[in-house]
C-alpha cells in the first residue's frame, strides 16, 4: 500500500468536520428550492388509507388550494407537527390531504384515532414510490397546491406557526384572491 | 464545607492528570525518564480524589443539600432514597463526574494489571489515558461543575428528578454504558502507545484484547438496559427507536464488535495490523462523538439534559483534537506495519474480514442516519426524521448476511479450510436450519411480504448458528479437548447473538398491538387471551399520585392481574405512563393506560409481544461471552510469569 493511503482516515475526518463547519455557517441560503415548485403535482395512483380498494389519482387534488402533508407514525417530528395541522384546519379552514409515507396503514389509522384527524383523507404510499416522485427526503414534508394542482411551495420539515406566517399564509392569501377574482368576474 | 472539599478534589485530580500525561508520554525523554516511577502512585491519587468528589456529591444528595445547584435541580426531599443516590448521575454534571470517576477506575485497573508490559510502553499507555482525562476533567471543572452553589438564595426544596429517570433501569444504565464507552479508551491508549513507541508488532493486540472484551461486554449490557428501559418506561411498547441518543451508543458498539474480532485475527495470525489499530482509534472516537451528541444539547429528547452551546463547543474541540491527532499519528506511522501472511477465501481470516466489512458498513449507515438529520437541522433549523424505514432497509440484510457467515464461523480454520471438511460439518446445521425454517415459514408466511420472509430467514439462520456451534463444541469434547475459556466465550457470545436475532425477528413480526377505548367492565380478545378492564382507582405513591388501572388477563386457564398507572408527580407536575407488563420467556403482555375519554372510558394500549425478552437476554448472554473470554488462562499466565521478575526487582 502507498504510504499516503494511511492518511485517508484523517482526510475523511477532515472532510466531515469541514462540511459540518461550512454547512452550519451557510444557514438558510444553502437550501435549494425544490425543482417541483411551480410545476403540477406529479401524476399518481394510490389507495386511500380508509378504503384499501379505492385508488385515487391527482385529479382529487384539483379545484381548491390545499396542503399535501407527507407523514408517518415512525416520525417523531410528525407527532410534534400534528397538533399544528389541526390548528390550521380549524383556524384557517385549509384543507389538508395526507400521504402516509412508508408506513403500515393499520398503524397510521390507529394514530389518527388516537391523536385526532386533521386530514380530509389520506393516501397510502407504502413503498415510498410517490415519495420518490415528490423528492421526499424524510418526513414530514408538505406541499402547498393551488386550485390548478400546481405546487406553489414545498416545505421540508415540520410546518409550524413561523413557517405558516412567513411562507405559507401570504401564498395562500394570494391564491384565494386570485380564485375570487376568477369566479367573481 | 464538604461541597467545597468535593470541588477541591476534582481540581486536585485535574492537576494529577496533567502531571501523569506529561510524565507518562514524556517518559521517553531523558529529562523525565527517571521520575516516571511515581506514575502508579499518581494513578491511585487521581482515583482517590475523583472517588472522594463523587462520594461527596452523593452525600449532598443524601442530605438534601439544596444549596448545591445541581442537587436542587435534580432532587427533592420527597424522592425515595435509592433514587436520590441514582439522581447523582441523573443530570449532566453528575453523570460527567461519574464518567471521570470511571476513567480514573480504568486507569487504576490498567496500572495494576500491566506489570508484564515493557516499562516504557506501560508509562505511555498511562500517559495517553491521563491526557484524555485531562480533557474530561477540564470539561467538568470549567463547563459542568456539579459543586456550584446556589447561595445566598437557597431553595426550600428541589425541582425533583425527571420522573422518567426514577427507575431502577435508569439508575444502572448510565454506569454500565459509561464503563463501556470509557473502557474503549484502554484499547485506544494501547494503539496510540504502539504508534508512538513504534512497537508495531502484534504484542499490543494481545495486551489490549482482554480490556477491549471487558469494555465491549459492559457496553453491550448498557445498551440492552437502555432498550429494556425504553420498552417498559416510555409506554410505547417499542424497544429500539433509532433515536440519535441510542445510535450514539450503538456506533461505538458496532466499531467495538468489529475491533474484538479483528484483534483476534491480529493476535493469532498477524493479519490486519493497521486495520485493527484504526478500529481501536475509531471505537474510542465514536465514544467521544456519542458524548458530544448526548452532552452538547444538540438534541432535544429525554436524554438531552442541558442546552448550553459552551459545552458543545468544548467537546467538539476536544473531539477534533483527539481524533485529528490520532489519525495524523496513524498516517505518519501505520505504513510501517506489514502483514506478510496470506489466506484463502474460505478461512477464518477471511470471515473475520467479512465480519468487519459488515460491521463497518453498518456503522456508516448509522453514522449517516444520525449525522445527516442533525446537519440538516443545523443548516435550516428544522427537524427531519430519516427514521425506521431507512435503518431497516440496510440493517435487515446486513444482519442476515452476518448470521449466514456466523453459521460457518466455527467450521472454518485459520488460513484455509478444506472443502470436504466444510461440506461435512455444515450438513447438520443445514438440515436443522431447513426443518426449523420450514416450520417458521408455515407459521409466519400467512402474510407473504419482505419483512415476513426476512423473519423466516432470521429464524432459519439463527438455528444454523446454534447447531453449528453446538456440533463444534460437541466434537471438541468428544476428542477429549478441554475447550478454553476464550473458546467458550466466543461460543456463548455467538449463541447470544443468534438469540437476539430471533427475538428481534419474532417480536417485530408476531407482536399484536391494539389501541382501544375501553370502559370499566369491557373485555377484549387478543391472541386467544381475554383481557378484562375492571376499573381505575387512585393510588398514593411516595412522591406522586396515580390513577391505577386494573386489568385481568385470562390466559390458558389462569388469571393474570396487571395494574398500569398514570402518575402525576407532585414536584414538577409531570404526567407519566407506567406500563404494566407480564413478562414471560415466550411472550410479554404489555398494557399501558392512555388518556381518560368520555363516559368513564380510557384509552388503553394492549400489546402481546412474543419473544421480546430474547432480544435483551441474547444481549446479556453476548456480554457473558465477553466476560468468559477475559478469564481465559492465557491472560492469567502472562500475569503470573511477569509477577516474578517484578517481585525480584522489588527485592533488590
Amino acid at each position: 500500500m502507498n504510504r499516503m493511503s494511511f492518511f485517508v482516515p484523517l482526510a475523511i475526518f477532515m472532510v466531515i468536520i469541514g462540511v459540518g463547519l461550512v454547512g452550519f455557517q451557510l444557514g438558510d441560503r444553502a437550501v435549494l428550492p425544490s425543482p417541483l415548485v411551480g410545476k403540477p403535482f406529479p401524476s399518481f395512483s394510490a389507495p386511500r388509507l380508509d378504503q384499501d380498494d379505492v385508488l385515487v389519482d391527482q385529479s382529487v387534488l384539483l379545484g381548491r388550494p390545499l396542503l399535501v402533508n407527507v407523514w408517518a407514525t415512525w416520525c417523531p417530528t410528525c407527532k410534534a407537527e400534528h397538533e399544528f395541522l389541526e390548528t390550521l384546519k380549524e383556524r384557517e379552514g385549509l384543507e389538508i390531504v395526507g400521504i402516509v409515507y412508508k408506513d403500515d396503514p393499520a398503524a397510521a389509522q390507529r394514530w389518527l384515532d388516537l391523536y385526532g384527524d386533521p386530514y380530509s383523507f389520506n393516501l397510502q404510499d407504502r413503498d415510498g414510490r410517490l415519495g420518490v416522485e415528490l423528492g421526499v427526503y424524510g418526513a414530514p414534508e408538505s406541499f402547498l397546491l393551488d386550485a390548478a394542482g400546481n405546487i406553489v411551495y414545498k416545505r421540508v420539515g415540520d410546518v409550524n406557526e413561523r413557517v405558516w406566517a412567513e411562507e405559507m399564509a401570504p401564498r395562500l392569501e394570494k391564491m384565494r384572491l386570485a380564485q375570487m377574482e376568477a369566479t367573481g368576474s | 464545607m464538604s461541597v467545597e472539599l468535593g470541588h477541591f478534589s476534582i481540581i486536585l485530580a485535574f492537576v494529577l492528570a496533567i502531571a501523569m500525561a506529561v510524565l507518562g508520554i514524556g517518559s521517553r525523554t531523558r529529562l523525565l525518564a527517571g521520575s516516571a516511577y511515581v506514575l502508579p502512585l499518581l494513578v491511585v491519587g487521581q482515583f482517590v480524589f475523583t472517588g472522594l468528589a463523587f462520594g461527596l456529591l452523593v452525600l449532598a444528595f443524601a442530605e438534601d443539600n439544596f444549596s448545591v445547584r445541581y442537587v436542587a435541580q435534580h432532587s427533592n426531599s420527597l424522592l425515595p432514597t435509592a433514587y436520590k443516590l441514582g439522581a447523582t448521575w441523573g443530570g449532566h454534571e453528575g453523570s460527567f463526574l461519574l464518567w471521570v470517576l470511571i476513567m480514573a477506575g480504568w486507569m487504576l485497573a490498567v496500572s495494576w494489571r500491566s506489570a508484564h508490559l515493557p516499562t516504557l510502553f506501560r508509562h505511555t499507555v498511562i500517559g495517553v489515558m491521563a491526557l484524555m482525562n485531562v480533557g474530561f476533567l477540564a470539561f467538568l471543572i470549567f463547563t459542568s461543575n456539579p459543586f456550584q452553589r446556589n447561595v445566598p438564595f437557597v431553595p426550600a426544596d428541589g425541582a425533583d428528578l425527571n420522573p422518567l429517570l426514577q427507575d431502577f433501569g435508569l439508575i444502572v444504565h448510565p454506569p454500565m454504558l459509561y464503563i463501556g464507552y470509557v473502557g474503549f479508551s484502554v484499547a485506544f491508549a494501547f494503539a496510540i502507545a504502539a504508534l508512538i513507541s513504534g512497537r508495531l508488532d502484534t504484542a499490543w493486540a494481545r495486551w489490549s484484547r482482554p480490556w477491549t472484551n471487558m469494555a465491549w461486554a459492559f457496553l453491550t449490557v448498557g445498551i440492552a438496559l437502555g432498550s429494556w428501559w425504553a420498552y417498559y418506561e416510555l409506554g410505547w411498547g417499542g424497544w429500539w427507536f433509532w433515536d440519535p441518543v441510542e445510535n450514539a451508543s450503538f456506533m461505538p458498539w458496532l466499531a467495538g464488535t468489529a475491533l474484538v474480532h479483528s484483534l483476534a485475527a491480529t493476535e493469532k495470525r498477524g493479519v490486519f495490523k493497521s486495520w485493527t489499530l484504526l478500529l481501536a482509534i475509531v471505537a474510542f472516537s465514536l465514544s467521544l462523538l456519542g458524548a458530544f451528541i448526548v452532552r452538547s444539547g444538540v438534541l432535544t429528547s429525554v436524554h438531552a439534559f442541558a442546552v448550553d452551546p459552551e459545552r458543545g463547543v468544548f467537546i467538539l474541540a476536544f473531539l477534533v483534537l483527539v481524533v485529528g491527532g490520532s489519525f495524523t499519528l496513524y498516517g505518519v506511522r501505520a505504513w510501517q506495519l506489514k502483514s506478510r501472511t496470506t489466506f484463502t477465501w474460505f478461512s477464518r481470516d477471511s470471515f473475520i474480514l467479512q465480519n468487519n466489512i459488515i460491521f463497518v458498513v453498518s456503522l456508516a449507515v448509522v453514522l449517516l442516519g444520525t449525522l445527516l438529520p442533525l446537519g440538516y437541522e443545523g443548516v435550516t433549523g428544522d427537524k427531519l426524521s430519516v427514521g425506521k424505514p431507512y435503518f431497516n432497509l440496510f440493517f435487515v440484510p446486513l444482519m442476515l448476511m452476518l448470521s449466514a457467515l456466523l453459521v460457518m464461523a466455527p467450521v472454518v480454520n485459520w488460513k484455509r479450510t478444506e472443502a470436504d471438511r466444510l461440506r461435512e460439518r455444515l450438513r447438520w446445521p443445514c438440515i436443522t436450519a431447513g426443518v426449523v425454517g420450514v416450520a417458521a415459514a408455515i407459521t409466519l408466511l400467512d402474510r407473504f411480504d419482505v419483512p415476513r420472509i426476512a423473519a423466516v430467514l432470521a429464524v432459519l439462520l439463527a438455528t444454523g448458528v446454534v447447531t453449528s456451534h453446538l456440533l463444534d463444541l460437541g466434537q471438541k469434547l468428544r476428542q477429549g479437548h478441554r475447550p478454553s475459556l476464550g473458546y467458550l466465550g466466543m461460543f456463548t457470545a455467538h449463541i447470544g447473538f443468534a438469540m437476539s436475532v430471533v427475538g428481534v425477528a419474532l417480536a417485530v413480526e408476531l407482536s399484536s398491538e391494539k389501541d382501544l377505548a375501553m370502559r370499566p367492565g369491557a373485555e377484549v380478545e387478543q391472541y386467544g387471551r381475554t383481557i378484562r378492564f375492571v376499573g381505575v382507582e387512585e393510588v398514593q405513591g411516595p412522591n406522586y399520585v396515580a390513577q391505577a388501572g386494573h386489568f385481568i388477563v385470562h390466559e390458558n386457564g389462569r388469571d393474570i392481574v396487571l395494574r398500569p398507572e398514570k402518575r402525576r408527580y407532585m414536584a414538577g407536575g409531570n404526567l407519566m405512563t407506567e406500563a404494566a407488563i407480564d413478562a414471560g420467556f415466550f411472550r410479554d403482555i404489555y398494557i399501558s393506560l392512555g388518556e381518560p375519554i368520555e363516559e368513564g372510558g380510557w384509552a388503553v394500549r394492549v400489546h402481546i409481544k412474543p419473544f421480546v425478552r430474547w432480544i435483551w437476554l441474547g444481549a446479556v448472554i453476548m456480554a457473558l461471552g465477553g466476560g468468559l473470554a477475559i478469564l481465559d488462562r492465557r491472560y492469567r499466565r502472562i500475569r503470573t510469569r511477569a509477577a516474578i521478575p517484578a517481585g525480584m526487582a522489588g527485592a533488590l
